[in-house]
């Protein structure tokens, strides 16, 4: 079913991530086609910053399995830090949750900026300087000149979230994950950066992993929403299948605890994600699912195709035995 | 406006006063001039509350909602008199919020607080059990013998495991922690909970499960509640009332479901767009960022960033007005037309 999205940029297969004894990232598989914006949607300790950083090859200290094509680059996790380095911020690059501590506080924002387009593409001194200065103007950053000369500290958190987004944009690259990007900013500033992200990536043709926690934002801007539940894909496919024919229990769950305005009655489920040293061996939702059979906790349920109707969508997946 | 400033200290003089009241109040800060050399000493005076007038009755559950640099955290130190404010009054109950904590622990037994950095506010060194018991021994709430049900009495309300007591706080996730913190400050039996931020920066179901569990005690405890809080989801759904702040002043306030249904101040709409609605497209967002509080706008504080700003918007400056039932609104032309015009032209 994966192989009839066409042209994948991004193919992720089997992509588990052990940490000493316990399994923080568990078989994930996901695609990602040119142009496509995709939301990891899912509790803290789902692994959804742990697929983006290992997509980066930044994890440290974590064993890592499986395969990752990238289209025209091949398996992200086989290749040589060498090879990866050239990747990194021309190919794929990565905005950061706290843009506070990604930026170095020692140096200006715009010879930060500067510095990557020098290494990455080439340019003169000169020419890297008015190019940057075109990207912070492109990003919104007003007095886009003087503000070359800020340090990270002396800017707002929206502003020092749009140098991030301008630095990883600087080499036009073809995938961009961005995690969290708007989690520690106020939701006018929120609307700003998401709107920002999406019309840069757009305009460029690139694709995108949003990181979200929240499930709104992630309808909003996103083409496809994956579910992750302690590690696993639990549901994965277009936003409007997952948010309103969900089949999966804990997408139902996430679901009703968004508060939107206006929300008056919420369900708050029971209990939280199991510690990894007491993982069910079958499913690991099961300890918490309301629809929990006597043989999930011993059989994990495998992805399978959602068939909503003889139309349904063929991408629509999700994990349980006894779906909504 | 009353001005009876002496008279007010009589308790006689309203039948109940409000549980807060806030007239006029003003905070400025001295802080160096922008832009001074090192062995200047200038500094500027910067307000960080503008001429803040609310009004907190008994019973009542009231978000206070604003982006960062609105003066929320400002506010929130007079009301626990942890600040005297350097202008206006600030009451509790009638008599000055600085006066009625200097006086015995009457105060800060009433008034609890749950802390943003719930974490942070606890001693890692202590059990959740030493934790609890603390204000209950500090306040004298029960005697020795009783101490320990009523610490299990407190853990079981909050829905902690029974076998907290003994845990430290290292050992708890970022809810649990929320729930010892709303704990303690539920220990000394307040009627007053003021919690900056207590659900912000958890898991939605872990954010689920403290929205109903300081529902559930608002509402069996008559608590009178002043919640903190970025998020007009959380606000909707805890709160009756509503205030919303912009630069150290409130620009809006009312019944929460009339003011977010029909927000009358443009920076009230603002935010509601801003927050994220499912399908919705994202819309144009406010332009630029909150001004620096040494740098007001002329007229409107507003009128920098306001979509529907006009030409008297930059020479008037809107005092918070009534706007309907039990509405206020801090603008030359509020957004509800009924009766707007009216209020304005008086």
């Amino acid at each position: 079913m994966k192989d009839m999205v066409t042209q994948p940029i991004l193919s992720l297969r089997d992509l588990s991530v052990h940490r000493g004894a316990a399994k923080i990232l568990d078989r994930v598989t996901l695609s990602l086609a040119e142009g496509e914006t995709l939301a990891l949607v899912g509790e803290s300790g789902a692994g959804k910053s742990t697929i983006a950083t290992a997509l980066m090859r930044l994890l440290d200290g974590a064993k890592v399995e499986g395969s990752a094509e990238m289209t025209g680059a091949g398996d992200l996790l086989a290749l040589s830090e060498r090879q990866m380095v050239k990747l990194r911020g021309r190919r794929l690059s990565m905005i950061f949750q706290d843009a506070g501590s990604a930026l170095n506080p020692s140096y200006t924002v715009g010879r930060q900026l500067i510095t990557v387009l020098r290494r990455n593409l080439g340019l003169s001194k000169a020419e890297a300087r008015s190019r940057a200065i075109e990207l912070f103007t492109s990003v919104g950053i007003n007095d886009p000149e003087g503000r070359m000369s800020a340090y990270p500290h002396q800017l707002s958190g929206g502003m020092q979230q749009r140098v991030m987004v301008a630095i990883a944009l600087a080499c036009n690259p073809d995938l961009l994950l961005a995690d969290e990007p708007t989690s520690a900013l106020d939701v006018t500033i929120q609307a700003q950066i998401v709107r920002l992200i999406l019309a840069q990536t757009k305009s460029r043709g690139a694709s995108c992993i949003f990181v979200l926690h929240d499930l709104a934002l992630a309808s909003q801007s996103c083409d496809r929403i994956v579910v992750l539940y302690a590690g696993q894909v639990v549901e994965a496919g277009p936003s409007r299948d997952i948010l309103e024919r969900h089949r999966h229990p804990y997408t139902k769950q996430l679901k009703s605890c968004v508060l939107e305005i206006g929300t008056k009655d919420i369900t708050a489920p029971e209990g939280t994600v199991p510690p990894h040293s007491e993982m069910p061996v079958g499913c690991r939702f099961a300890t918490r699912c309301p629809r929990a059979l006597p043989r999930c906790a011993g059989e994990a349920p495998p992805l399978q195709p959602a068939r909503a109707g003889a139309d349904g969508p063929l991408d629509h997946h999700f994990a349980c035995w006894n779906p909504e | 406006m009353i001005m009876s400033q002496t008279q007010t200290k009589r308790p006689s003089t309203a039948p109940t006063p409000p549980v807060f009241e806030l007239i006029e109040v003003e905070q400025e800060f001295s802080v160096p001039q922008p832009g001074r050399s090192l062995f200047n000493r200038d500094t500027v005076g910067l307000k960080a509350l503008d001429g803040v007038r609310l009004s907190i009755a008994q019973g009542a559950s009231l978000a206070l909602v604003g982006e960062s640099g609105s003066g929320k955290s400002t506010l929130l130190r007079v009301l626990l008199g942890l600040d005297a404010p350097s202008g206006g009054r600030a009451l509790y109950r009638g008599k000055p919020i600085r006066e009625a904590r200097a006086r015995g622990t009457g105060f800060a037994r009433d008034v609890a607080m749950v802390y943003q950095d719930a974490r942070g506010s606890l001693d890692p060194r202590m059990t959740v059990g030493q934790l609890i018991a603390e204000p209950l021994r500090h306040f004298n709430i029960v005697r020795k013998g009783e101490e320990a049900a009523r610490v299990a009495q407190l853990i079981d309300r909050v829905g902690l495991p029974t076998d907290a007591a003994s845990r430290y706080p290292s050992g708890l996730s970022g809810g649990q922690v929320r729930r010892v913190a709303i704990a303690r400050a539920l220990a000394s039996e307040p009627s007053v909970l003021v919690a900056d931020e207590a659900v912000s920066g958890l898991d939605v179901s872990t954010q689920a499960q403290l929205l109903t569990l300081l529902r559930s005690l608002q509402r069996d405890m008559g608590l009178t509640l002043v919640f903190i809080t970025h998020d007009l989801g959380v606000a909707s759904y805890l709160c009756e009332e509503i205030a919303i702040m912009y630069l150290g002043r409130i620009v809006e306030t009312g019944p929460t479901d009339a003011v977010l249904d029909t927000p009358a101040h443009p920076y009230s709409a603002a935010l509601r767009a801003a927050a994220p609605r499912f399908f919705e497209p994202i819309p144009e967002p406010l332009p630029g960022e909150i001004p620096s509080p040494l740098d007001l706008p002329n007229g409107c504080r507003f009128s920098s960033r306001c979509p529907a700003a006009q030409e008297d918007c930059r020479l008037r400056d809107p005092q918070l007005g009534q706007q309907g039932a039990g509405r206020a609104v801090a603008c030359l032309h509020p957004l509800t037309s009924t009766g707007a015009q009216a209020s304005e032209t008086r």
